[in-house]
């Protein structure tokens, strides 16, 4: 730590960053002089805003930054004064927030112009959530992580709440806010005591004082406290049961594109944040939170299959499938022994996020094509006989169903495969089988969504449903991305190896003092 | 006398779990949206005082972890109560969208949503 002082490399770094708060800006001034039937052109900047972004990431690709880093032994590069490192574990997630960014404004254009909410705001805010997310993908310093976790949940909540006219939307909201209020003041609660604990708020720093001297002295009941109430909050931010209640509320009542977005990529920004929480800083700790995950995760599978199945409303019962799926993904966490980490594990839950978010936005791509004139489309009846009225929607959609399920052929399988592989190796037999056992039991309430489309009574509005361009788009680029990583996973697997190659290093530590 | 007087670390830190415990019990316990947002602030307060009551401690410390470096919390604190700003006024105005079509504040009467 030389000079206090940014070179041109930190802002090069952040780039990507700064795009997407520009043009966030940007959106909302020029808003002000669009028509209101002129409306997609706000669609077409935040399109253009996530594009940019995604070309100013420092481009992994090119060969010769990332060699010049590792013959340097920099896992990463360190950016803004230690404050976040662009790693490829970073970049990998960044790449994955902008493409899901992406299909939710696809899927939004039209959705929004039938709900009369076609405001600018909508895709500044989706800009400035995507922001945050960067910043906790990156984080290294708990200041960082924290203010991006904020950013992108105060934006989160406006979008929720964005059908102002809608009851529904008004109660989602307020549900989300409070509840994710509550969790944000937990979790920098516990922050505030790791940095009590340790004297640093940079990640790599408190794992080493934990490991040298805090877990060692009288303190280590003040550690456990810290660790309780932080990953707490990290466990409210991704619903894993018992601190899930806002996920389903929230979700049936946002506006159905932003179900769609919170539940990939606000999700996996959760993920991205748990993991370098859980890894880069409390890694020390791994022998007690193993046990709380194994416990949260057996509940998590257990509450949300369960729940799932009474569900009449599609987007609600998603809302339980989705939080199943956190059981599963936080089994790859609990793979390895007491100590150490399973590579596999957590190559198991970057795939299972990468699949997990075609999947889930083309379902939820579906649902919200339903809505058209005065048809919400969002109960399980709506879907009745949509094989009759939108032949390829259906097909893909149950292409989602099977492979939300996990059905072999299909991208959602290999994420499970993955986790259940390495629990396998790594002796949690009788989690493996649990896991597996979920999986199975979840494909009924998949297949009631495919029995109501293929079997269910075509109701008088049997007509043609009409599916805009853009949406026909999201659909299209969601269902090849699950057949692809399905059949030819190969690339995929590599490309998710090639993202932990650093993440996992934590050599991280070494840049700091 | 006189070391009955001083202040140390740990009494910030008792005052802070304090704040933080009555913040808590308040979200899980009252109706009120506007009280519950309150406890909200209340437990945000608890992680300033936290913050700053480290911060001042580190400072006193020798060797790499004391000096600016320590300053971090105090840094910290300002964020946090500039997040505390921006949540109070996103609660406030759902919740004014929320009174203009249900007229109520109470979280009971939020029941529109539920399995």
């Amino acid at each position: 730590m030389g000079t206090l002082g940014f070179s041109a490399t930190d802002y090069l770094l952040v780039l990507p960053i700064t795009l997407l708060t520009l043009f966030a800006l940007g959106i909302l001034l020029i808003d002000l002089w669009i028509p209101p039937e002129e409306k997609w052109v706000n669609a077409v900047m935040a399109l253009c805003g996530v594009a940019f972004s995604a070309a100013a990431i420092w481009n992994p690709f090119r060969p010769g930054i990332l060699v010049y880093l590792e013959a340097h032994g920099f896992s990463g590069r360190p950016a803004m004064l230690n404050a976040m490192v662009v790693d490829r574990f970073a970049i990998y997630f960044w790449y994955l927030f902008l493409a899901a960014t992406a299909i939710a404004i696809l899927m939004s254009v039209r959705y929004l112009e039938t709900e009369h909410e076609n405001h600018g705001e909508y895709y500044a805010l989706m800009l400035l959530s995507v922001a945050g997310m960067m910043c906790m993908a990156a984080g290294l310093d708990i200041v960082l992580i924290f203010i991006g976790l904020e950013l992108m949940a105060i934006s989160t909540y406006v979008l929720v709440g964005f059908l102002r006219r809608d009851r529904r939307s008004n109660e989602a909201a307020l549900k989300y806010l409070l509840l994710g209020a509550f969790s944000s003041g937990i979790f920098a609660y516990g922050l505030s005591l790791f940095y009590g604990l340790t004297g640093s708020t940079n990640l790599a720093v408190i794992a080493r004082e934990l490991a040298n001297n805090v877990l060692k002295s009288e303190y280590r009941p003040v550690a456990i406290v810290a660790l309780l109430t932080t990953i707490t909050g990290l466990l409210f931010k991704i619903a894993a049961i018992p601190f899930h209640q806002w996920a389903p509320d929230a979700y049936e009542g946002a506006p159905t594109s932003i179900t769609g977005f919170m539940s990939v990529a606000v999700k996996a920004a959760g993920w991205a944040m748990l993991l370098r929480i859980l890894i880069l800083g409390l890694l020390p700790m791994r022998p007690i939170w193993v046990p709380l995950l194994v416990f949260v995760s057996i509940a998590t599978m257990t509450g949300a299959n369960f729940a799932a199945l009474t569900q009449t409303n599609t987007k609600r019962l998603l809302a339980y499938s989705s939080i199943a799926h956190v059981g599963y993904m936080l089994l790859g966490l609990i793979a390895g022994t007491a100590t150490q980490l399973s590579p596999d594990g957590i190559k198991g839950i970057l795939i299972y996020l990468l699949v997990y978010t075609f999947m889930n936005l083309g379902a939820f791509a579906v649902i919200t094509s339903l809505r058209h004139r005065n048809v919400i489309g969002d109960e399980l009846d709506d879907l009745n006989g949509l094989y009759s009225r939108a032949p390829v929607e259906a097909v893909l959609m149950l292409v989602f169903m099977l492979s939300l399920a996990g059905i072999p052929p299909l991208a959602g399988f290999w994420g499970k495969y993955f986790i259940f592989l390495s629990l396998v190796s790594s002796g949690h037999y009788a989690l493996a089988s649990l896991g597996v056992f979920y999986s199975v039991f979840g494909l009924y309430y998949y297949l009631k969504i495919a029995n109501a489309m293929f079997m269910g009574k075509v109701e008088k509005d049997g007509e043609k449903l009409p599916i805009g361009l853009t949406m026909r788009a999201a659909i299209a680029l969601t269902g090849i991305a699950t057949l692809y990583i399905g059949l030819l996973p190969n690339s995929f697997i590599e490309l998710v190896n090639w993202a932990l190659g650093i993440a996992q290093n934590p050599n991280v530590a070494r840049l700091t003092h | 006398m006189e070391a009955m007087l001083h202040i140390t670390t740990l009494h910030y830190l008792v005052l802070g779990a304090a704040l933080f415990l009555l913040g808590v019990i308040g979200v899980l316990t009252r109706r009120n949206v506007v009280i519950v947002l309150m406890s909200i602030e209340l437990i945000l307060n608890a992680v300033n005082l936290n913050l700053v009551a480290f911060s001042r401690y580190w400072q006193g410390m020798p060797g790499h972890l004391g000096g600016p470096g320590a300053l971090h919390g105090q840094v910290f604190a300002i964020f946090v109560i500039t997040d505390a700003a921006a949540e109070a006024a996103v609660g406030l105005g759902i919740l004014i969208a929320f009174f203009r079509n249900k007229e109520t504040v109470n979280v009971d009467e939020v029941n529109l949503l539920k399995w």
